[in-house]
């Protein structure tokens, strides 16, 4: 039975095939067939942002925290434009991402007309795949084989851009099952190699596992399969941002974060490991440093379903194509069937080591005096809300990388953050993304002032939905991270690093409706964020913290892990190179 | 607070590793793309390129299965063993991309290029022209008094040759359509 629909009615009907609850957009001209049909009917609920930009960062918040597609939808020309941030921010994470965009009608495309542009040729580069549908006939199908590319392989952000007299044509619908796809990613890893990497992991005696956002993208069976791999094999786990949650950081074998902001031992244990067993992760230069200086005696196994990935930065020993959850039952199972063998002897000197690492406390700080410590901040936030069923997301800076380090995510797809775009603006809209997910959940956002800012008028979409998003400004009065680059490579010359004119983030709430709490004071801290957590709507939260406090451990660029800077406080002379005389 | 020491010269001030990973030799491949014939794959192909600093020293493109809705797209490109293989795993994740062959790598293959040659001359340079297109087996396909347009198909190293024969003989203008390659043999 063929069903006879407008364009505008396919696009409602295809969301709905697909399982789209939410729909965050924002209307124009070009997309008004569209948001005509959303207003007559009640499967799809539409949350209107205040800016394309964050349509799509909510999508990407939504996306995270499920696991599902997220959708926006924007109109042609300046929304199609505003969204190209938020593509490639989803495209260099990996988030599945369905991005509906209007276009002027097809007989008009070429002649400049008004909110016309190249849509397809601006997102060309910031998609995984984008199309311009000329047809209504095609456009059901095309609806479909979008969710499968954003879903499929490595996930990324699709576009599809529609013409306005497509979406008021009438055309027949095609239902998901009749839509043929040549685009079926290999997902298996190749047996003999999987088997390679197990008969290594037996006699290794530095072994390490790097795991990625690739484990959380896999799904919770991926999860899973790693905790059951490191509980099994006793081996110690490093993970990137992107990949927080996948392993406890409860866990027993737990290093923290590694890279540049990433914690000493993890840092060191890359460095000297002899195999390194990357599961999901891409070797970005946050990671490794210097690349020829980058873990030099280690054999490197690598885990990707991209193939593209695999020896583009770093030279693969076990190179494994295939999705991670697949990967990791055939490691396992081969592991298990060869006498579940390591090097206990080895892992046991290994592990002598790492604790000797552990206990320079490289996250180490001293709160002392009536000015609040942006660590400390984040200490007691974790210790407050650690019990709650809770989501952080956070903006880009120095707040995101204390936020990693001081925060404990025990859970994959709880931790929302940019990581390859490092895109400021990101947390506020994504946290929006995330509560509309997730209506009872804690969604708290980690932001700098700056960050925060850049975003800002999503306050009226979180108060229009009552969304009770908790903003936990860690307001130093600075672009924290420029700052502190300027302090430590361009000599202390603080070139527009300084946030003047700040408003005063009490009233800017209370203006929208919201709460606004003030706190400079660590005695009372608890108390406002308290207060914060049990205030039912939304709430600004201006923590007024030290102004010139940096983010270590700092690895220079250009410099390997093991020339590693370390903050005041921390115990031990850890450092020998010459790297480390600072601070 | 003491800034860090960085020596002149050193990447320190930058973010990434600006030195070269690999000092491989540069190697020449001949990659032969097949297509989905849909509009902007060429855009897709070419700004991958672009996107990524990859070389391309000749690509052409053309359909070449109507029915089955197929293009080619034959690109010569230069890199050290790494980029290539980048490359090709590049080309391998657009979705529109179905096949990438590696000419060069995957046994012995043909390569051909067709020039057209605008010569014009008089007297004896016309006459030389004339003969050395005979030997090269380039066809005369447009003659006036005063010039010629000679047709050459071969490898690109054949047609960079009479090139240069051609020039100090009143070459005028050049087309090339780049170069088409297939494996020997069957598939």
């Amino acid at each position: 039975m063929s069903k006879t629909m407008t364009g505008a009615r396919m696009v409602v009907q295809a969301l709905i095939d697909q399982g789209v609850e939410v729909v965050f957009g924002y209307p124009g001209g070009a997309v008004l067939p569209i948001y005509d049909e959303l207003f007559q009917q009640n499967q799809i609920k539409h949350v209107l942002v205040r800016h394309e930009q964050a349509a799509v960062h909510a999508a990407e918040g939504y996306a995270r925290s499920t696991g599902k597609p997220g959708v926006a939808l924007v109109t042609s020309g300046p929304g199609a434009t505003n969204a190209v941030t938020g593509l490639t921010d989803a495209l260099m994470d990996s988030i599945p991402i369905i991005v509906l965009t209007g276009q002027v009608p097809t007989f008009m495309i070429g002649s400049d007309a008004f909110q016309e542009a190249d849509t397809v040729g601006i997102t060309r580069p910031c998609t995984k795949h984008n199309w311009l549908v000329k047809d209504t006939e095609k456009l059901a199908a095309t609806l479909h084989e979008a969710f499968h590319i954003a879903l499929s392989g490595r996930p990324g952000p699709v576009l599809i851009d529609i013409p306005k007299d497509v979406q008021f044509a009438t055309g027949t619908y095609t239902e998901a099952r009749q839509v043929e796809t040549h685009y079926n990613p290999q997902v298996k890893g190749d047996l003999a190699m999987i088997t390679e990497l197990a008969k290594a992991m037996e006699t290794a005696k530095r072994p390490i596992f790097y795991t990625g956002g690739g484990v959380i993208n896999s799904g919770p069976a991926a999860s899973q399969l790693l905790r059951e791999l490191v509980a099994a094999t006793g081996f110690p786990i490093t993970s990137t941002l992107m990949g927080l949650g996948a392993y406890p950081a409860s866990g027993d074998n737990w290093l923290g974060m590694l890279g540049m902001h990433g914690l000493y031992e993890a840092n060191m244990a890359m460095h000297d490991c002899d195999l390194m067993i990357n599961i999901g992760a891409r070797f970005d230069d946050r990671i490794t440093g210097r690349i020829d200086a980058f873990s030099p005696r280690s054999k490197k196994a690598h885990i990707d379903i991209d193939a593209s990935s695999i020896n583009k930065v770093v030279h693969a020993d076990f190179p494994i194509l295939g999705d991670v959850a697949h990967v990791l039952e055939d490691l396992l199972n081969v592991w298990k069937a060869r006498g579940r063998k390591t090097n206990t002897e080895g892992l046991a000197k290994w592990w002598g080591q790492i604790k000797e690492w552990r206990a320079v406390d490289c996250l180490k700080f001293t709160q002392q005096g009536k000015v609040i410590k942006p660590q400390y901040a984040l200490q007691r936030l974790e210790a407050l809300t650690k019990k709650h069923d809770r989501y952080i997301c956070t903006e880009v800076g120095q707040h995101q990388m204390w936020a990693a380090q001081y925060l404990g995510f025990e859970d994959p797809n709880r931790w929302m953050t940019s990581g390859g775009l490092g895109t400021m603006g990101y947390g506020f809209p994504a946290s929006i993304g995330v509560q509309m997910a997730h209506p009872d959940a804690l969604v708290i956002n980690v932001a700098g002032e700056a960050s925060w800012l850049m975003n800002m008028q999503e306050l009226g979409t979180a108060m229009q939905y009552r969304l009770p998003v908790k903003q936990f400004i860690l307001n130093n009065e600075r672009l924290g991270m420029v700052r502190q680059w300027q302090e430590l490579l361009h000599g202390e010359r603080y070139s527009s690093s300084w946030s003047e004119s700040l408003p005063d983030f009490v009233k800017l709430a209370e203006a929208f409706g919201a709460k606004g709490i003030l706190c400079s004071d660590p005695d009372t801290l608890d108390d406002a964020i308290m207060e914060m957590l049990t205030h039912k709507g939304p709430v600004l939260f201006d923590c007024l913290v030290e102004k010139h406090e940096n983010c270590f451990p700092m690895i220079p660029s250009g410099k390997p892990h093991n020339e590693m800077l370390l903050g005041d406080a921390s115990t031990k002379d850890a450092i020998q190179a010459g790297g480390a005389v600072l601070v | 607070m003491s800034p860090l020491k960085i020596k002149k010269g050193s990447t320190g001030h930058s973010a990434y590793d600006l030195r070269p990973s690999y000092s491989d030799t540069v190697e020449r491949h001949t990659l032969a793309v097949l297509v989905e014939n849909e509009p902007g794959v060429l855009a897709r192909v070419i700004g991958l390129f672009a996107g990524r600093g990859y070389n391309i020293e000749s690509l052409t493109v053309a359909e070449v299965d109507h029915q089955g809705h197929r293009s080619r797209i034959t690109i010569v490109t230069t890199g050290t063993p790494q980029i290539i293989i980048q490359i090709k795993a590049q080309l391998g994740r657009i979705i529109d991309v179905h096949k990438v062959n590696d000419l060069t790598v995957e046994g012995p293959s043909v390569e051909r290029e067709l020039g057209l040659f605008k010569v014009a001359g008089k007297g004896e340079q016309r006459v030389e022209a004339l003969r050395l297109a005979d030997i090269f087996r380039a066809n005369v396909v447009d003659s006036t008094l005063e010039s010629f347009v000679f047709e050459i198909t071969g490898t690109p190293e054949k047609i960079d040759a009479f090139a240069d024969l051609m020039r100090p003989l009143g070459l005028q203008e050049v087309a090339r359509t780049g170069v088409a390659a297939l494996s020997r043999g069957a598939v």
